[in-house]
């Protein structure tokens, strides 16, 4: 290998621009921060070194806005094996497995190319967990666009769902779960998370911290082009009226490549080659090779002609700032090189030794023998900006009373719309063009339950199988009315989720989606989740093991509303003793646990049915939470449960609706005795409840009792239609049709 | 009974077939790269679903014309019973192991669900564990599911039986309700002419467990077991 010295300054390429504090600022390099990088450089970088300056200080890459909060969240737990800091978060799932999940953004992309942005989103999502070792069993996402009345909202709806089914249904990885909702808050900014989940031996898992001076450095998968260059510093600035023209920064994908490179790595993986490996994400060659060798200590050198190249005329500057997809950089063990080599020319797939790691702890960038980049490592990470941006809390709104706010004119009118509006209808629509099936092993489909359930493959045929449960949840009206409220809520109802299935829940994924941070109520409202966040995760045990931080979703001033996403796994460790939320029998008890006190502020009632979104949203006992639930969890485990349903958006009439139609039983309840008024008792969203049906009334209440949880007899199960005796009764036919019509009819209509 | 499951680039749902496979008859499938023109003498050979070659060309196209397809075309002339499930039955209609082609979803989208199947007949080695007229419900999951042949060769595959499943209501009722992608008089899945080759678009392989899809793809597999032992 030939190496120019390494204290050689760089050459400049021919036709290089010299650095103008204009080029600095369209890097998205603030004046003080180029200061810093002059400190640590000590002279001009050429153009390829300010590149990766702007990558890997771009708020994408570096959290620079978000890391003081960041860190007071919960993060440790008995069954974290890896928390945050790693391409993904690792939980010991028991019997030797691990489970390995993260959630992640595309939101700039999918607003700009919704094919392309949300295809690549689920591309990096799932590599971000094979490349630690696992094969991914399942993928989630949570989806929020603009009001249904916004002329793009169809085209985006329809772009991104295509390009999520198209991705992870070539790869074939089940979409199991998610959550889509409308408001015109996101007219300008959609939102798309994406979640994966995989299952890896725990004794296999693999990072990214470079070590062996000497050792080699390949490069494995596409060739690289021209595509989703600036991505990352893309995605960290507000979108302004010229951001469609930044369509060419938004990188395309090639799920049958990603699927070679799935079964290539996994193959490599089984052997003994592998010292890190490190999937090309954000930012490329420069992030990945930067961390790979700061996270080991080390230096590193690429010969930049040495990698793989779509097209002609490509230079260092675009090979270094590529987003190209579908690539990954492996540190392999001396004398391993062929064997690797075999394995990916097998799936007929690139693979090149494109550099070595060496005890200088800098990154020297060569081209053709000449050096033309050298970059010291620790400083470009300890000394990248941190800012303590301002911050103003959201203050509590005045509390609405359930006097406040009418009692609907027409009750079965009521539930009626709200069964059928944009944020409560059915998506099957959407999860239709999901494979949700592939692999045999999902349990609980899209809208049975409250949480996915999927089997975790176990090694001995015939044995007792473990369920994996998981779920995406975030209330955003709740955050925007009370942040701290609706980052406790976010948890919670992820929590809930899980139990409602039966599983232990055991670690979170947190997707932080908010507007420009240099404004200090946005920024509030950001320390404001967050604190409400770490309180539920410790009170629940609940710890945060990765996640991703999504700022400046703001287009010409106009923010999103505040969207921590919570993606949550848990475990179930026998799948045959879950439930879901379908009504299947008649006959059974239907009985509410939890407190009801008519909770209507920020209720989907109060929004869809009265037209307003104000009050302070529900307030959330996080002790009620953790005794109600398991509660819950300990009388599905004992089987005494046949159907359970967490109560969230629209309260406890809205959950019965969807219990009866997804499982074609009626119901027939009444009121409980209660000075709660019966709008509030019905459409209030009052936290830390279930309804289930049971088929062993006593021995229920009973054990709620000795729990002291609370909990009512409401009525039974039987018929076709549901009841609320007084109010309501409606055939189940004719809520099934309000709920299932929305979504298609809107789809299909002619533009 | 030794199977043999045929991978691809792009494969996908093998691993769902030999887990099927496995299931019901104890034994392991021997994966067969898609390279592999020599493979071992097999009872069955199965084209499993998926994406083989990222569906460029043509859904199953390429495939058609691997190595490891010029020996299933020769062991299919010699009767060895082949199953081709969704891309398989791609792959095989491509190959000329079957009749007709599959086109694009009439509604251009990719659609996973339950549908319900009539069974056409129960007089082949992969039917003979249903009844003819049999209602069964198994899932679908693909994007170009859209069965077409023009009325002369139609006529011949339906009055020689070749037809084995078709799509229709819960109740049997075959008047294009349950037909999840446009396929021309419902059809779901057809036999060559010796009823040794069997292309579905449904997955059977998926409806194998109770709580895991249902059993009703159950007995196509206890009937190739049946048939072959």
């Amino acid at each position: 290998m030939t190496i120019a010295t390494e204290k050689n300054p760089p050459v400049k390429l021919p036709n290089e621009p010299a650095i103008t504090p204009k080029i600095v600022a369209d890097h998205g390099l603030a004046p003080d921060e180029y200061e810093r990088l002059l400190k640590i450089m000590g002279r001009t970088p050429t153009m390829v070194e300010l590149g990766i300056f702007s990558a890997m200080w771009s708020e994408h890459c570096s959290y620079k806005s978000s890391k003081v909060w960041l860190k007071k969240l919960p993060t440790q737990a008995p069954w974290v094996i890896q928390g945050p800091g790693e391409n993904a978060g690792v939980i010991d799932i028991g019997d030797g497995q691990a489970a390995i999940f993260k959630m992640e953004s595309h939101n700039h992309p999918s607003y700009i190319e919704p094919y392309q942005g949300a295809a690549t989103g689920v591309g990096g999502i799932l590599r971000d967990v094979f490349t630690m070792g696992a094969r991914p069993v399942a993928n989630l996402n949570a989806l929020r666009f603009g009001d249904p009345s916004h002329p793009k909202t169809r085209h985006l709806v329809s772009g991104v769902v295509a390009g999520i089914g198209g991705y992870g249904n070539c790869m074939g990885i089940p979409t199991v779960g998610g959550e889509t909702n409308f408001h015109a808050a996101y007219n300008g900014n959609i939102l798309v998370n994406a979640m994966t989940v995989g299952i890896a031996p725990a004794d296999r898992i693999f990072y990214a911290a470079a070590a062996g001076v000497g050792n080699p450095l390949v490069y494995v998968g596409s060739k690289t082009g021209r595509d989703g260059i600036h991505g990352a510093t893309m995605a960290s600035t507000e979108f302004s009226e010229d951001s469609e023209e930044k369509r060419p920064t938004v990188q395309v994908g090639d799920p049958f490549v990603e699927k070679l490179l799935l079964e290539a790595c996994l193959e490599l993986m089984a052997t003994d080659a592998i010292v890190a490996i490190q999937d090309m994400g954000a930012a490329g060659l420069t992030s990945s090779s930067f961390e790979m060798a700061a996270k080991g200590g080390l230096g590193v050198v690429v010969e930049l002609d040495k990698v793989p190249m779509r097209e002609q005329g490509m230079n260092p500057y675009e090979l270094m700032l590529s987003e190209s997809q579908e690539r990954m950089l492996i540190v392999l063990k001396p004398g391993r090189e062929d064997l690797a080599r075999k394995i990916f020319e097998k799936w007929e797939l690139d693979f090149s030794i494109i550099g070595r790691l060496t005890d200088t702890e800098r990154m020297v960038l060569t081209w053709h023998g000449k050096v033309v980049g050298n970059i010291p490592i620790p400083p470009l990470v300890t000394e990248a900006p941190v800012y303590e941006r301002p911050w103003t809390l959201t203050p509590l709104p005045a509390v609405l009373e359930a006097s406040q706010v009418p009692t609907p004119r027409d009750w079965n009118a009521s539930l009626i719309s709200l069964m059928g509006c944009p944020d409560l209808a059915s998506k099957a629509w959407i999860w239709h063009q999901y494979d949700h099936l592939i692999m045999g092993n999902t349990a609980i489909r899209p809208q049975d339950g409250d949480a996915a359930l999927v089997r975790v493959p176990s090694i001995v045929t015939g044995a007792v199988h473990k369920g994996l449960a998981m779920t995406s949840d975030c209330t955003p009206r709740y955050v925007q009315a009370h942040p701290e409220t609706g980052g406790r809520q976010a948890v919670a109802e992820a929590w809930r989720n899980i139990t409602a299935t039966g599983a232990r829940p055991l670690a979170v994924t947190d997707n932080m989606n908010f507007g420009n941070p240099q404004k200090p109520e946005i920024m509030g409202q950001f320390a404001g989740a967050i604190m409400g966040m770490a309180e539920a995760c410790k009170a629940l045990d609940f710890p945060v093991v990765s996640g991703n931080v999504s700022l400046y979703n703001e287009t010409e001033g106009r923010p999103i509303l505040p969207t921590p996403t919570i993606g949550a796994v848990g475990v179930i460790d026998d799948i045959a003793k879950a439930v879901g939320s379908r009504l299947t029998q008649g006959g059974l008890a239907i009985v509410l646990v939890g407190e009801t006190r008519g909770w209507l502020g920020q209720s989907l009632y109060l929004r869809e049915i009265c037209g307003r979104e104000d009050g302070a949203p529900p307030p959330v006992d996080l002790a009620a939470e953790r005794r109600n639930g398991d509660f819950i969890r300990s009388e599905i485990d004992a089987r005494r449960i046949a159907a359970c349903h967490d109560l969230s958006d629209g309260g406890l009439l809205v959950a019965l609706a969807e219990m009866c139609i997804a499982g074609g039983t009626g119901v027939e309840i009444a009121l409980p005795p209660t000075s709660v008024p019966s709008h509030a008792f019905l459409y209030g969203e009052d936290q830390a409840r279930y309804v289930i049906a049971t088929g062993t009334l006593d021995e229920v209440l009973d054990a709620a009792k000795g729990a002291g949880v609370p909990a009512v007899l409401l009525g039974y199960s039987g018929g076709v239609s549901l009841t609320v005796k007084g109010l309501v009764s409606l055939e189940l036919d004719d809520i099934k049709a309000a709920h299932e019509a929305w979504l298609p009819t809107y789809m299909d209509a002619a533009e | 009974m030794k199977t043999s499951v045929l991978v691809f680039p792009g494969s996908n749902r093998e691993g769902d077939v030999a887990q099927a496979i496995e299931l019901i008859t104890g034994r392991k499938s021997n994966m067969v790269w898609h390279g592999d023109g020599d493979f071992e003498k097999t009872d069955l050979i199965v084209i499993p679903g998926g994406f083989s070659y990222g569906d460029y060309l043509r859904c199953g196209a390429m495939a058609a014309q691997s190595p490891v397809m010029t020996e299933v075309k020769k062991r299919a002339a010699q009767g060895v019973p082949v199953l081709a499930i969704c891309n398989g039955f791609q792959i095989a209609a491509e190959a000329g192991l079957l009749p007709g082609v599959l086109m694009r979803n009439e509604n251009l989208k990719f659609v996973c669900a339950d549908v319900h199947l009539k069974v056409e007949t129960s007089q082949s080695l992969f039917t003979n564990r249903y009844q003819a007229g049999q209602v069964i419900k198994v899932p679908v999951a693909h994007a170009e599911g859209n069965y077409f042949a023009d009325t002369e060769t139609l006529k011949r595959i339906e009055d020689r039986g070749q037809v084995a499943f078709r799509y229709c209501a819960p109740d049997g009722t075959v008047d294009g309700t349950g037909n999840p992608n446009g396929s021309i008089r419902n059809i779901a899945g057809v036999f060559n002419e010796t009823k040794t080759v069997l292309g579905l678009m449904p997955h059977p392989e998926n409806a194998v467990e109770p709580m895991f899809g249902g059993t009703d793809g159950k007995a196509l597999f206890e009937g190739i077991v049946d048939a072959l032992s």
